[in-house]
């Protein structure tokens, strides 16, 4: 898709300089974005993507450095001369009103205050034609409530559209899309940039860079460390470019499955709000294997981690750990009953950030007789565990009595492991173990899950990443709106067809089923 | 705009609120004192030496102290683990109210036996009167400001009634007051002839207790961990709702304990008039203090210096008494001024 003439640069990016205090989240960064063209911009968490994109859109002030739209100096600090300038952005979280129409929604915040009524016709008019130019099939007349979450981007970027955009800036788009919805945002972006838009693509999964763009600006603290035009580069040397060191994914040997350790027979849930709760999910969790669940958020896996974790309790079916119904099942129980439970949200759930690292080592025992005695604490033994976890599991931290909250993610959840992994745990739940992790303690986790199910531990791994599921996951199950699909071996399953069972399809008595 | 804690205080900072805060209000109650028509280094002066310029004042100061040792106490445990106990006011009464009518003769026992059981039945009424306000929030979500609020009044009409009626004093010429209580309900003095009683010695007791329930005991590691982030103790497997319970039976034991000790140690009887709203001046106490529990014995008797400094000062120099609760609502004022600016940032967006 290289164009032969020279095309017109419509942003340049010139010595952007940011910091925050000591932290230099972007050192001297220019590129610049040519008519018609994709950049992707790579980089892991932390390394000033979105710094960048928030001082492009005017949200951040540049310490140094200029932006140029279409050749004229964007004044800094300003959100609306970016958006009068053409710049549309659509954020990874959707800011869309649920009780209106797409139209509504797309509307909204274009129209004077002084105009009395909107003239619906003609802007209905223009939300139509705009997506059918560009493939974005929505219906503009249904409430924003009831669409998928695929749908409500194609709303996101028709609204960007609306407002004139030439240059869209996608933040990590395909985080909450299944494959399907991902390939067809893709061909829309195809659309869009034949159409003579241009596109920052911010993500960090390489298969799409790959896939979707024209060149690859890789960042690494804060720096540009290379440009790559597509053709020239490929998935292995953009990793590297991109942690600063060849990584190797974890080297997945065949899983020897033993005994059941916990298992779930025709289980159902109350609905937790919004989420659906389970509904007749049947599962067993062997020793020696991973298992996979994946699927779209939001399709009824808070209820299984919950269930699993102890925090509820199965409405109807029948819920057995190791051969046997627990008594009374709560965290307690999951934990006595040999449960490690890595939580999806470690700042909320998983830890107190207020807390020093060994208060939250010991937070699930706090009063096991290692660390109290008739109920005083021992707090030298408490820390001398922390010491080793610490030491064990390479907690990068100033010591045992630093408040967590201002430990990094990736040792936050290194903690975690060593606190729900100390006890050699037969069970263990990790709810998006890796979620914002850099690649390094990605890869960390993930050489800690496998070396515990080598050991004979029975390891549930729930995430909405497909490729991270696939990669490790010997066994498959997707979720989708509480229902679970029949497990499926490693190596026999496509994504396209997990995405079938992620899109609802395939189930028993399912209403879209094909 | 927006505000967030700093990533880790340095003891400077942490220290630094509560002397801005002693500051600045020194200088805004001089420039009062000085529109009321006084000279302000004289009350300033006489405020001192009022709280602390002799032996006499500065028992008196210590006298003054204990409940709101023992209030500021109460609250402090039970906002440390977000339950907001508002109450301290009633479950004080409750305890004055338990030792009035097993210490004026019913039981006749030594000394030696009946005080500690007073001490501790006090107490338990005392939990027992924030126990309803806490069943109210973990069973059904009443949220415990309002309810503890609204209790002291209740719990006051209740005692009005108790002096009026069953409590009445037979001796009493009318007046709303209860019997005296029997010689071996009375806590002893310290010292032999000065009004300093036991009750202070009692109160530095509880501080050091709670003290180290707070950092040492897994009750306070519960209570603590509750307060600073529920969802999470929760997970991890504590006991969120009990450790709720547990705290208000710790905190309306402590408020108790001040009823207990003002009519056992100072008045030896009980009128409406027992507590100047201690139970109040407990939540200003608690948080000059931080809630840490020795610093609650500091801003105690900080608290009370004002207010025996400014009673003298008032008879002196004749620049209203009035003063020292402005000066406390001052200083409460600008501790949390000074916590804001000291221990956050602002963040332009």
């Amino acid at each position: 898709m290289q164009g032969a003439e020279p095309a017109q640069t419509v942003l340049r990016l010139d010595k952007i300089t940011k910091r925050f205090g000591a932290l230099t989240a972007n050192d001297a960064v220019s590129f610049d974005l040519k008519k018609g063209e994709v950049i992707a911009l790579l980089g892991e968490n932390g390394a000033g993507k979105t710094t960048l994109m928030n001082i492009l859109f005017g949200q951040y002030t540049a310490d140094a450095g200029q932006v140029e739209l279409f050749g004229q100096p964007l004044p800094p600090g300003n959100p609306r001369a970016a958006l009068d300038g053409g710049v549309g952005m659509v954020h990874q979280h959707f800011t869309l009103a649920d009780n209106m129409t797409v139209w509504e929604n797309i509307v909204l915040g274009t129209q004077g205050l002084w105009q009395g009524r909107l003239d619906r016709a003609t802007a209905r008019a223009r939300i139509t034609d705009l997506s059918e130019r560009f493939h974005l099939a929505v219906d503009v007349d249904a409430k924003v409530g009831r669409l998928t979450v695929g749908e409500r981007q194609r709303v996101e970027i028709l609204k960007a559209l609306y407002r004139e955009a030439r240059i869209l800036i996608l933040d990590e788009p395909t985080a909450v899309l299944t494959p399907q919805e991902a390939d067809d945002l893709f061909a829309t972006l195809r659309q869009a940039v034949a159409a003579g838009l241009s596109v920052i693509f911010i993500s960090h999964k390489l298969h799409e860079v790959m896939a979707i763009s024209h060149r690859v600006v890789i960042l690494r603290h804060g720096r540009l460390v290379a440009e790559r035009l597509i053709g020239d580069t490929n998935p292995q040397e953009l990793a590297a470019l991109m942690v600063g060191a060849e990584v190797s994914a974890p080297d997945v040997a065949l899983a020897t499955p033993g005994k059941v350790l916990m298992a779930l027979d025709n289980v159902s849930s109350p609905d937790q709000g919004a989420a659906p709760g389970l509904d007749g999910v049947t599962l067993a969790l062997r020793a020696g294997q991973i298992t996979g669940l994946a699927g779209v958020s939001g399709n009824g896996q808070a209820a299984l981690s919950d269930l699993i974790g102890g925090l509820i309790t199965p409405a109807a079916g029948e819920f057995t750990l190791h051969d046997a119904a627990p008594p009374a099942w709560s965290p307690r129980a999951a934990v006595a009953g040999g449960v490690a439970r890595i939580p999806e949200d470690r700042h909320k759930t998983g830890t107190i950030a207020d807390f020093d690292l060994t208060e939250n080592a010991i937070l699930e025992q706090y009063n096991s007789p290692a660390f109290a005695r008739r109920g005083w604490m021992n707090w030298p033994a408490a820390r001398r565990f922390t010491q080793g976890i610490i030491e064990r599991y390479d907690v990068r931290c100033p010591g045992p009595s630093t408040r967590i909250r201002l430990l990094s993610g990736g040792n936050m959840q290194k903690l975690i492991l060593g606190r729900v992994l100390e006890g050699a745990p037969d069970i263990i739940l990790a709810n998006q173990p890796v979620r914002g992790l850099d690649i390094g303690a990605v890869n960390y986790v993930h050489s800690q899950l496998l070396a515990a199910r080598d050991r004979g531990a029975a390891v549930l791994l729930i995430s909405e990443d497909l490729d991270e599921v696939m990669r490790l996951s010997d066994v498959i199950h997707v979720i989708s709106e509480g229902r679970l699909s029949p497990g499926f071996d490693r190596g026999t399953m496509q994504p396209a067809e997990l995405g079938q069972w992620m899109a609802g399809h395939g189930f028993e008595g399912a209403e879209h089923a094909s | 705009m927006r505000l967030e804690p700093l990533a880790n205080p340095t003891l400077l900072r942490r220290t630094a609120p509560p002397v801005l805060a002693l500051v600045m209000t020194v200088v805004i109650a001089s420039t009062l004192a000085m529109v009321a028509g006084g000279d302000p280094m004289a009350v300033l002066g006489l405020i001192l030496q009022g709280a602390a310029g002799s032996k006499f004042a500065l028992l008196e100061t210590l006298n003054r102290a204990t409940p709101l040792i023992f209030t500021g106490l109460a609250v402090a445990v039970a906002f440390r683990a977000k339950l907001w106990n508002i109450g301290a006011e009633a479950q004080l009464y409750a305890g004055a109210v338990i030792t009035v009518v097993l210490g004026t003769g019913a039981l006749q026992w030594p000394a030696f036996a009946l005080i500690p059981t007073l001490a501790v039945l006090s107490m338990l009424a005392g939990a027992l009167v924030l126990l309803i306000p806490a069943l109210l929030k973990t069973r059904l979500g009443v949220d415990e400001v309002v309810t503890t609020l609204l209790f002291n009044f209740i719990f006051l009409l209740f005692v009005s009634m108790l002096l009026e009626g069953p409590l009445k004093d037979p001796m009493g010429m009318g007046w709303p007051k209860s019997a005296r209580l029997i010689p071996e309900a009375r806590l002893p003095r310290i010292i032999d002839g000065l009004r300093l009683h036991w009750g202070f010695g009692l109160a530095l007791i509880s501080a050091l207790i709670v003290w180290l329930i707070q950092a040492r005991s897994t009750l306070g590691y519960e209570m603590r961990a509750v307060g600073l982030n529920a969802e999470a103790a929760r997970f991890a497997g504590i006991p969120v709702t009990r450790v709720i319970l547990k705290t208000a039976l710790l905190s309306g034991g402590l408020a108790a304990l001040a009823g207990f000790s003002e009519v056992s140690g100072l008045k030896g009887s009980l009128t409406l008039d027992l507590s100047p709203d201690f139970g109040y001046t407990g939540i200003i106490v608690a948080m000059l203090a931080l809630l840490h529990p020795m610093g609650v014995v500091v801003a105690a008797i900080f608290v009370a210096g004002i207010f025996v400094g400014a009673d003298s000062m008032s008879r002196a120099i004749g620049v209203p008494s009035y003063l020292a609760d402005i000066m406390l609502a001052t200083a409460l004022l600008l501790m949390v001024l000074a916590i804001l600016f000291t221990r956050f940032r602002v963040k332009r967006d």
